[in-house]
């Protein structure tokens, strides 16, 4: 063991962004992370305070940064699907969902996907929403002092899983949606199944509400925290629930109208400063929760629909669809974006010629722009306001970093 | 507003030399701009009540490679209220020696916050240097991180910190003896040769 | 006791033994993730799998813990950081490398410029999960075999002084 390898590297591989010169009197810097239980993974936020008072942050990220637009580049574009799935970890299928939307849009085979691999499609996606927002809300709850919700919402989570480990193999990261189809059919059984789940599951959202969001001590902690107006939000690109808990009823599924969304009836929540001021830390996590109402009705309209127009036939082959070559042709560019649990995702690609590896391929992550605004929104809040904060952008380091 | 008109609008408001080019047989047309005055055409997109372009998707930095000799960076605007979409893309020569300074486009992180990260992402990764941007510093590979990765001519180097970069049978720690295997030569089942595009 | 074993009492053990019983049933791991299969990690803690029945509660601190699940992948910016939370974690310490990626690279092994090619280039590793992300039943059974490992152990040989000796030997 080479005494170079002990070398304290710490500050050349990151240095601090403020330096000790420019405090005012009586503030400090205080390192948070990257190794802290309440960043949720691998986030290093600066902190400069002055007491208990956060005067800035600047957030160091890249701690997880894992090469997945080299990745996307060496790869064709079926092999990355896994690759997407690792990104936003938390909502694979919907990551899934977007590059394969994507890719079909740039082979020009977007509507010859079948009507029932698109319902299967909004239905795992959405059943995968409700597991992110679980946990989304479970270790905010965790975060800032409250225990229980996260065991619930994990015991919830757990059921969502096995359902979608029943449908693909894999209990986190799927590889189910292929480009142009589907890896295989619902399993027989699944739409009675997953039927018995959404109604377990909708008074456990009436739990949520009671256990926490309704909580004494929780609105105490989030309401009017870390208030994010509008305008600022849009300006730094935040999307999701962080732009929705702004009061912008602003949602891709509807905006965009993407796979079979407009045919669905759901509604779109927005903050609306129910106990504090619109965009506080309250109304985006509320918004998360009402968020999973609705997607308990989606899934609700897409079971109705795979067990009524589009039933199972026994001829039915998800992987027809499939392109055997992905070659594109001529250099094209596209920007496609889609919504996730956590806001816009976007992927850029650019061809080249009869091949089937992107050129340039850019994940636009929604986490990355949405962690962006903290030090606007954090400044002069205090520093347990600060894990407040934090946890409520809900960041997923995988895709912020990618 | 379609395109053609918010090409027009351009042409209108800043001369016709401002538009180098523009691309309408894509997936997305798009327009390229002339890379100084990229700033305040964007300030216009942005401010002016009939584009109102007030959200920036994305930015995308882009390395054509050694041999065309240029790099792009692509943004992706959309206007939430008129719900339109625009691509605007700006091009700069590449420097394909060491000596040469990297390329520079000015910034529009004054206009749409978003960029601020964006370009310092851009900067990380394919190395554009982005004139008057407040914080121009590495943001997802370590501040002493060799070369910029998304470059074409990309070579990976080959210890950072004395750990070993690319992946063989070194290990420092557990049972490793003597020099590292060579993995060239050995079959494997599965065989990474891949067609090249043309 | 009385009931259990008739004898009033009184266990005989060797004290190795006793030791590597108190180590064993109470491992406490550091609690930090760094990608998806930290999202296991957290499923094993919780309700689902309740790693407490083992006593294995995580901490905050790495002066706290005995064990450091290294659960994700590793890269050259975290490297530095893991190497010195693995010093500050007090002897004995073990390291459960888990998942694909710390083990060896996993699927980033070839185009991951910026992924360290396995957590033991840096750190040395007691067990190794394999998975990508490993089911949380695989995290246990990881933690049980690690428990194997420190039953083996004595204090005439502390197992520190054992790797100090293996790496002067070479």
């Amino acid at each position: 063991m080479s005494s170079t390898l002990y070398k304290n590297y710490l500050l050349q591989s990151e240095p601090n962004k403020f330096s000790l010169d420019n405090l005012k009197d009586g503030e400090m810097i205080v390192n948070m992370g990257p190794q802290h239980p309440s960043t949720h993974g691998v986030l290093r936020l600066e902190v400069v305070t002055d007491g208990e008072i956060v005067t800035d942050v600047a957030p160091h990220i890249g701690y997880l940064h894992r090469c997945f637009e080299k990745h996307a580049e060496h790869m064709a574009y079926n092999q990355t699907i896994p690759y997407v799935d690792r990104m936003d970890y938390l909502a694979a299928m919907n990551s899934e969902h977007v590059w394969c939307m994507g890719v079909e849009k740039l082979l020009g085979i977007t509507d010859q996907i079948p009507k029932r691999v698109e319902y299967i499609r909004v239905l795992v996606a959405e059943l995968n929403r409700i597991a992110s927002h679980f946990v989304a809300i479970g270790t905010y709850g965790i975060d800032i002092g409250a225990f229980t919700p996260f065991l619930w919402m994990l015991r919830d989570r757990e059921h969502i899983q096995r359902l979608l480990e029943w449908v693909s193999g894999a209990r986190m990261l799927y590889n189910y949606i292929w480009v142009g189809g589907l890896y295989y059919d619902l399993p027989i059984g699944f739409e009675k199944r997953c039927q018995e789940f959404i109604d377990y599951l909708q008074p456990k959202l009436d739990e949520i509400d009671t256990v926490l969001l309704e909580n004494k001590i929780f609105i105490d902690r989030t309401a009017n925290v870390g208030i994010l107006p509008m305008d600022v939000a849009i300006n730094y690109g935040c999307s999701g629930p962080m732009l929705r808990g702004s009061g912008l009823k602003y949602d891709l599924r509807r905006v965009d109208g993407y796979s079979v969304y407009p045919e669905l009836e759901f509604e779109v929540p927005t903050g609306t400063g129910l106990v504090g001021s619109v965009g506080d830390c309250w109304d985006r996590n509320y918004v998360r929760a009402l968020e999973c109402r609705e997607s308990v009705k989606i899934i609700q309209q897409c079971l109705d629909r795979l067990q009524g127009d589009h039933k199972r036939t026994p001829d039915f082959d998800p992987q027809a669809g499939c392109p055997k070559k992905l070659r594109t042709t001529g250099t094209q560019e596209l920007y496609f974006r889609a919504e996730t649990p956590r806001g816009e995702l976007g992927y850029f690609f650019r061809t080249t010629d009869r091949s089937d590896m992107p050129f340039r391929c850019k994940g636009r992550s929604p986490c990355f722009s949405n962690l962006s605004v903290l030090h606007e929104i954090a400044k002069g809040c205090m520093v347990a306001d600060l894990i407040a904060i934090v946890g409520s952008v809900d960041i997923v380091l995988g895709e912020l970093d990618r | 507003m379609s395109f053609e008109e918010l090409r027009d609008f351009i042409v209108d408001a800043f001369g016709a030399e401002v538009v180098v080019a523009e691309k309408t047989d894509n997936l997305q047309s798009y327009l390229v701009l002339q890379t100084e005055r990229l700033s305040e055409v964007c300030l216009a997109l942005h401010d002016h009540e009939l584009t109102y372009f007030d959200f920036l998707s994305c930015v995308t930095g882009i390395d054509n490679g050694p041999e065309a000799g240029t790099m792009e960076v692509a943004y992706n605007l959309y206007s939430i209220p008129y719900d339109h979409h625009l691509m605007l893309k700006v091009q700069v020569p590449r420097n394909n020696t060491q000596d040469q300074p990297i390329p520079q486009v000015p910034t529009v992180s004054h206009i749409w916050r978003t960029a601020d990260w964006h370009e310092r992402e851009v900067f990380d990764m394919v190395g554009i240097y982005f004139k008057d941007h407040p914080d121009m510093r590495r943001i997802l590979c370590a501040a002493d991180w060799e070369g910029h990765p998304l470059r074409r001519d990309y070579e990976l180097q080959e210890y950072y910190h004395g750990i070993k970069v690319p992946f063989d049978q070194h290990n420092e720690l557990n049972g490793f003896k003597g020099e590292p295997q060579q993995l060239v030569g050995q079959p494997t089942p599965f065989s990474d040769k891949r067609e090249k595009p043309e | 006791m009385e009931a259990k074993t008739g004898e009033g009492g009184i266990v005989i053990t060797k004290l190795d033994d006793l030791l590597n019983w108190a180590r064993l049933t109470s491992l406490f791991p550091m609690g930090f993730g760094l990608a998806c299969c930290a999202i296991e990690m957290m499923g094993a803690y919780a309700s689902g799998y309740d790693m407490d029945r083992f006593g294995i509660i995580p901490r905050a601190s790495p002066r706290q813990s005995d064990v450091m699940i290294v659960a994700g992948t590793v890269t050259f910016k975290m490297a530095d950081r893991i190497r010195r939370l693995y010093e500050q974690m007090p002897e004995p310490r073990y390291v459960i490398s888990m998942g694909s990626c710390s083990n060896c690279g996993g699927p980033y092994w070839e185009h991951g410029y910026h992924v360290v090619k396995g957590v033991d280039r840096i750190i040395p590793v007691d067990v190794y999960v394999p998975g990508c992300p490993p089911r949380p039943e695989a995290l246990i059974g990881g933690f049980l075999q690690l428990q194997e490992i420190i039953r083996k152990e004595s204090i005439r040989a502390p197992r520190a002084v054992q790797q100090i000796m293996a790496k002067r030997a070479q």
